[in-house]
């Protein structure tokens, strides 16, 4: 009983992936890529703890649950710093407009 | 104190091993979780489908996603929860500290991006560009 209620957990986790899976492949802005990204690795972390119900190992598929959500949390913070790092297109105006403003 | 402990995980064996045709109303809670995180992670999923703009998609992932997570996470704590042995309630602490987790981490991910998309200059939909949206569609249809 606990074994099919698992299995049916597993399988509409992953079916309901799928819409996550197409904002990732057509988002506009690189930000949902990331946003589809995030939720998926979430959503893993959860889909580990059903295995180790499944296999009657949830001993030990905790342990790789823990380990995949801190990976995925340090991956987001990663990446937004790193495209944040990036110089928004309004500080390059306000730049320019400075520099202009220096050489008359 | 050692032989106490072993006395009890072997009663707990051999609980489970007999009782495994039996469901605890606990676990009947369990399983309700679970399907109600798996409703939270539809809701979650149409509106990362279907939002217009980058923030209100924000909106979606981040609070469906964190209450789906924790919702199925807990009802599977207490689905695998079948004695209430030393060993099992270790395993529900384990679990109940991944939601900790989880619960700390998913907003500060999300509030990180949206901070970062805000500063890279994505800019929200206004009224405008709704209505221009919404006229576009008319004139394909007509």
């Amino acid at each position: 009983m606990i074994h099919w209620f698992a299995i049916f957990m597993g399988a509409a986790l992953f079916t309901l992936m799928i819409p996550v899976i197409y904002r990732i492949w057509v988002g506009p802005t690189e930000f949902d890529r990331i946003l589809g990204v995030n939720v998926i690795g979430t959503k893993t972390a959860v889909l580990l703890v059903i295995i180790g119900t499944v296999y009657e190992r949830v001993d030990m598929f905790v342990d790789f649950a823990i380990a995949y959500a801190l990976l995925n949390f340090v991956m987001a913070i990663v990446i937004s710093r790193y495209l944040n790092r990036t110089i928004s297109l309004k500080e390059m105006d306000a730049r320019e407009k400075e520099r202009a403003s220096r050489a008359k | 104190m050692n032989t106490g402990m072993e006395n009890t995980l072997s009663v707990a064996t051999a609980v489970s091993n007999t009782g495994d045709g039996g469901i605890l109303p606990l676990q009947i809670l369990g399983m309700v979780l679970g399907v109600t995180g798996l409703v939270f992670f539809l809701g979650a999923a149409v509106g990362l489908v279907r939002f217009p703009d980058f923030y209100t998609r924000m909106h979606a992932a981040g609070k469906g996603d964190t209450l789906s997570t924790m919702l199925m996470l807990i009802g599977f704590a207490l689905v695998t929860m079948q004695d209430f042995s030393l060993t099992s309630f270790l395993i529900v602490l384990k679990i109940l500290s991944v939601v900790l987790f989880i619960y700390l981490t998913s907003p500060t991910s999300s509030h990180a991006l949206m901070r970062a998309a805000f500063e890279d200059d994505e800019m929200p939909l206004s009224e405008e560009d709704i209505k221009k949206s919404k006229n576009r569609n008319r004139r394909k249809k007509s």
